[in-house]
């Protein structure tokens, strides 16, 4: 039994365009064939942009694109010249976190942090969509992107608070709940 | 010491607060650094050609073509690296590419480095292998059947790898005095981490001689001790980092072939080489959830109480040893660490087969018994009518006692536990009074919190912390424990800060680095908060002494009279008087030079004194109670769990957002386990994965995960910083079984397999429905022939740690 190998493709030239990233054009030169997240990852080192599966199948490397998320493992770097293309680096404003960055990090909704860049970019799509979304609401935006550290729920409680601070809601509303922080009584 | 008061403290400062983990925002920025987020000047890439076969000879490998190859640099073979290595020191049957013989598919035979991963997967192509293929065991039954070929030259008989039998106290005794025995045969399916980050690592071999392994990796330590060994390097000239972990749930514990595969051609290439795995190429490195069939026969009396206890277990190992020996163990050494248990017989067998090789999982071998032992008590308080809460709070095991087995159990909280989640689920208005189609069910468990012994043995700490304290008043905190996820680094800032009364932000912490920092041996068997904690605490009150002197010649005022809060180091009587935290430092560096110190721990010696009672015992043990709610669709056999509320005897939370976090978490990968995540092969297809990727392994999404109702219960014990016991694996045990007993209380049919998927539950209410026995799972159990026992007198009946006698290896079938 013999275990013989395809012989080898040759090599294309490289793609030279513009991108639109974080509200830069950007200059870069890829292999064609490079997907989204590798122009981020490897031409861009724009490495805060994860990938966990490469095949469009767990959505940890969504990015926006025109404001919704697309997962840039299937998603063609030349096909995107012209959108605009936000990563988890193009979030925080200056040093300000955004909203959903300040509540991920409050609430523990960032455990290993693998996962956390892709669902804070389809959490932002939802709440500019939809600013204050239900409980259901969430789930179903989110149903795409595995976690495997938190079970999701401190993850949801994140996404709701920072919906109410993004409107403006004082008071409780703007704090974690006890449970959330401290666990039941 | 701190830990050592008994009492929940309430004048803590940092401890027991919700403050943000000192990477969270580093992570929600993008701005964490994994291993495959590296990158150095003129790296080359690395691809591995694994396996199509699960058993064959190697004939020939042909890599002329693919070292031909433009932008190839070096292509690396078996014989280039021929030193065994393993996780323990017994089943050390690796190597990093195959050697004459490959074991299961996706085993590596070759490796190439190449300018960037394209060209390195064109060159695998170009590599030819022959193969003379070899009969394949595929199960445990074949295991039994077939000891020829064997897949290792090495181990107990044919492909059975390690066998162990151990008897505490007397079981014919203790069935004897049951008023009723029952026997139990069930099944765990394996399960894999999927933790979301792949695999990576990279390498670079400097020209002073000096090797650097930055890499995924929760046990760093040993990884060091691996590399050097199969590299015939001295272990001070390699330096192992850590990066921090996108998962582990216990999958980057094994030291890998590609780990030390990258090492080695940054050795022949002079260049930095890395290694990102596929997600495909991660379902094949595996190192998870054992397949268990166990048996479980349970003497009982009809208050519930247990007599006896003769647990067997046989494990379906995979292609490799790893850290199966100890998986072995667990899967019943635990077992009396919850309930009562006077006399105890364990039996575990564990096989090769040419698969993917198991290893630790969140738990590590023990949600498979806890599953069998709650799953049955269930059944048994049916068959008393007893409350099964109740019974399980009757008979839960004493605090400050001593195991069947000799474990020295703790604090333990379990009765308190059971209490919260009966009250928050209103358990007595609803068990086995909800509508066909609903039911609730609970489960338990107890969980060590650290192991007593390193894997290989010596007398040195498990772990170690140093502390720099400089002129800025800022402390570092150098520590060698691995960050995946689970906030290890946050610990470490939030006790020195309690300790030295700063804030947890004037701390820098570094860790998981072998040339920087002290040993920590790794993040698994849920050690490490209570065993860098109670280090972190000595090296801080070392500090705290030295500041305290200075601080007291300088005012004046009685060490004992000095407080550290608020950054500040001041006179208790008169608050006004005292220093700055930095004056403090400058005082002492002037007093006594330089300032560092250093903690250590080690855990205390364990009571049980024959061989092998160093597995199981722990400085302290957690217990969790959970209630499970289901929703069980009779037409579909589909099972949904809308609700779980679980109580945790945590000791002291050190913080308790990310305490809450592992619960949930721990929730959602039993849920998983329970419902839907199996590792599973096509047998007739040369024993390939049968779904390796993440949209065909089931996984709980957004939309399956239930509500989790989270009660921290805190009975801080004397062997934990501040009292702080584990919460990172323990809640996960009692998860699946409290499932699998409501779905007895709501369609009234036993799943004794797991995962309860919708076909396995539709044909257990099938065969109710036709008057046959409602129940699903497995009949038979298979024997092979076992060792003599070795037989431990119990401490009730008065034994001294110490087995006796080995009995006849005849005298039981």
């Amino acid at each position: 039994m013999k275990q013989v190998g395809n012989r080898a493709k040759s090599k294309l030239q490289k793609a030279h365009i513009v991108l639109q990233v974080n509200g830069e054009q950007v200059e870069v030169a890829f292999a064609p064939h490079k997907t989204l997240l590798e122009v981020l990852r490897e031409d861009m080192r724009l490495t805060g942009t994860k990938h966990g599966c490469e095949l469009g199948e767990c959505g940890c490397c969504a990015v926006l694109v025109d404001g919704r998320p697309v997962l840039s493992c299937l998603a063609l770097g030349v096909a995107m010249e012209g959108h605009e293309i936000t990563t988890v680096e193009g979030m925080a404003v200056g040093t300000e976190l955004h909203p959903l960055q300040q509540t991920f990090a409050e609430l523990g909704a960032a455990q290993c942090g693998y996962c956390t860049p892709g669902i804070l970019l389809t959490a932002k799509a939802l709440l500019e969509n939809t600013p204050r979304p239900s409980r259901d609401e969430i789930k179903e935006a989110l149903a795409g992107n595995i976690c495997r550290c938190t079970g999701y729920i401190k993850i949801l409680e994140a996404v709701e608070l920072a919906a109410a601070r993004i409107n403006g809601e004082k008071g409780e509303k703007a704090e974690p709940a006890r449970e959330t922080v401290y666990g039941w009584e | 010491m701190a830990g050592s008061n008994g009492g929940k403290r309430n004048d803590l400062r940092v401890v027991g607060k919700p403050l943000i983990k000192v990477d969270a925002k580093a992570k929600c920025i993008g701005e964490l650094k994994y291993a495959d987020d590296l990158v150095l000047p003129r790296m080359l890439h690395t691809k591995l050609l694994r396996s199509t076969v699960p058993h064959a000879r190697i004939i020939n490998i042909d890599i002329s073509n693919a070292k031909a190859y433009p932008g190839v640099h070096a292509v690396l073979l078996g014989t280039d690296l021929p030193v065994p290595y393993g996780a323990l020191p017994v089943s050390e049957d690796e190597h990093p590419l195959a050697i004459g013989k490959v074991r299961m598919v996706g085993d590596p035979v070759a490796a190439i480095a190449a300018v960037d991963e394209d060209v390195a997967t064109e060159a695998l192509d170009l590599i030819d292998v022959e193969y003379e293929p070899l009969p394949v065991v595929t199960s445990i039954e074949d295991a039994y059947a077939m000891p020829e070929p064997r897949i290792h030259e090495y181990g107990e008989l044919g492909n059975i790898h390690r066998r162990q039998v151990y008897e505490f106290g007397s079981v014919d005794a203790g069935f004897a005095e049951a008023d009723y025995v029952r026997e139990d045969i069930t099944f765990y399916e394996g399960s894999t981490h999927l933790a979301l980050e792949q695999h990576a690592s990279l390498a670079q071999f400097s020209h002073d001689g000096k090797l650097t392994l930055w890499t995924s990796t929760q046990d760093m330590h040993y990884l060091h001790r691996h590399v050097a060994k199969v590299l015939q390097m001295p272990a001070s000239h390699i330096r192992v980092i850590a990066t921090p972990n996108g998962g582990g749930f216990g999958g980057k514990c094994d030291p890998f072939n590609h780990e030390i595969i990258v090492c080695k051609l940054a050795m022949i290439t002079g260049r930095p080489v890395k290694i990102c795995l596929t997600r495909e190429e991660v379902f094949y490195c595996h190192r998870g959830r054992h397949p268990v069939l166990m048996s479980t026969k349970t003497g009982y009396k009809k208050d519930g109480s247990i007599t006896a206890m003769h647990h067997r277990t046989i494990l379906d190992g995979g292609a490799y040893g790893g850290h199966g020996v100890a998986s072995t163990f667990y899967t019943g050494i635990l077992q009396p660490t919850t309930y009562t248990l006077p006399h105890y017989r364990f039996e575990a067998v564990r096989v090769f087969t040419n698969k993917a090789p198991c290893g630790p999982k969140r738990g590590h071998g023990t949600p498979q018994p806890r599953w069998a032992q709650e799953i049955q008590l269930d059944k048994i308080a049916d068959h008393l009518g007893l409350d099964p809460a109740e019974m399980r709070k009757q008979h839960a095991i004493q605090p400050d006692s001593i195991t069947a087995n000799w474990i020295r159990i703790g604090t333990l909280a379990l009765p308190q536990c059971i209490d919260k989640v009966v009250k928050g689920s209103s358990w007595k208005d609803k068990f086995r009074k909800l509508p066909y189609g609903k039911g609730i069910g609970i489960a338990c468990s107890a969980y060590m919190t650290g192991t007593q012994t390193p894997i290989y043995y010596n007398k040195m700490p498990q772990s170690g912390v140093q502390l720099k304290l400089d002129r800025s008043g800022g402390v570092c905190v150098f520590c060698g424990s691995a960050e995946i996820g689970q906030g290890s680094d946050s610990i470490l800032a939030y006790i020195v800060a309690e300790v030295l009364g700063i804030d947890p932000f004037d701390i820098r912490v570094v860790t998981g680095d072998t040339d920087l920092t002290p040993v920590d041996l790794g993040s698994y068997s849920s050690r490490v908060t209570l065993m860098t904690g109670n280090a972190a605490i000595e090296a801080a009150e070392r500090a705290r002494h030295l500041l305290r002197e200075a601080v007291s010649a300088k005012l004046d005022v009685p060490g004992e009279r000095l407080s550290f809060a608020d950054r500040r180091v001041f006179d208790m009587e008169n608050p006004e008087k005292g220093v700055s935290f930095v004056e403090a430092v400058w005082l002492a560096e002037e007093k006594y030079g330089t300032l560092g110190t250093t903690g250590s721990y080690k855990p205390p010696a364990a009571p049980g004194k024959y061989k092998g009672a160093t597995i199981g015992p722990s400085p302290a043990f957690s217990c969790t109670a959970t209630v499970a709610e289901v929703e069980v669709n009779p037409e579909t056999g589909i099972v949904v769990v809308p609700r779980i509320w679980i109580a945790h005897d945590i000791g002291q939370a050190i913080n308790p957002v990310l305490a809450i976090g592992q619960i949930e978490g721990c929730v959602y990968m039993g849920l998983g386990e329970a419902l839907m995540e199996e590792m599973t092969y096509r047998g007739n297809r040369n024993l390939v994965h049968k779904f390796p990727s993440f949209l065909e392994y089931k996984s709980p999404t957004t939309l399956e995960m239930c509500d989790v109702m989270t009660y921290l219960i805190e009975e801080p014990d004397a062997n934990g910083p501040f009292g702080a016991k584990e919460v990172g694996q323990g809640p996960q045990l009692p998860v699946p079984p409290a499932i699998a007993n409501a779905v007895f209380d709501a369609v009234g049919v036993r799943i004794d397999e797991i995962p309860m998927t919708p076909d396995k539950v539709l044909k257990a209410i099938r065969a109710k429905a036709k008057a046959q026995e409602g129940r699903y799972g497995p009949s038979a159990f298979p024997t092979c022939p076992m060792p003599p026992a070795m037989v431990v007198p119990t401490p009730f009946q008065g034994g001294d740690g110490k087995a006796i006698e080995r009995e006849p290896a005849a005298s039981r079938k």
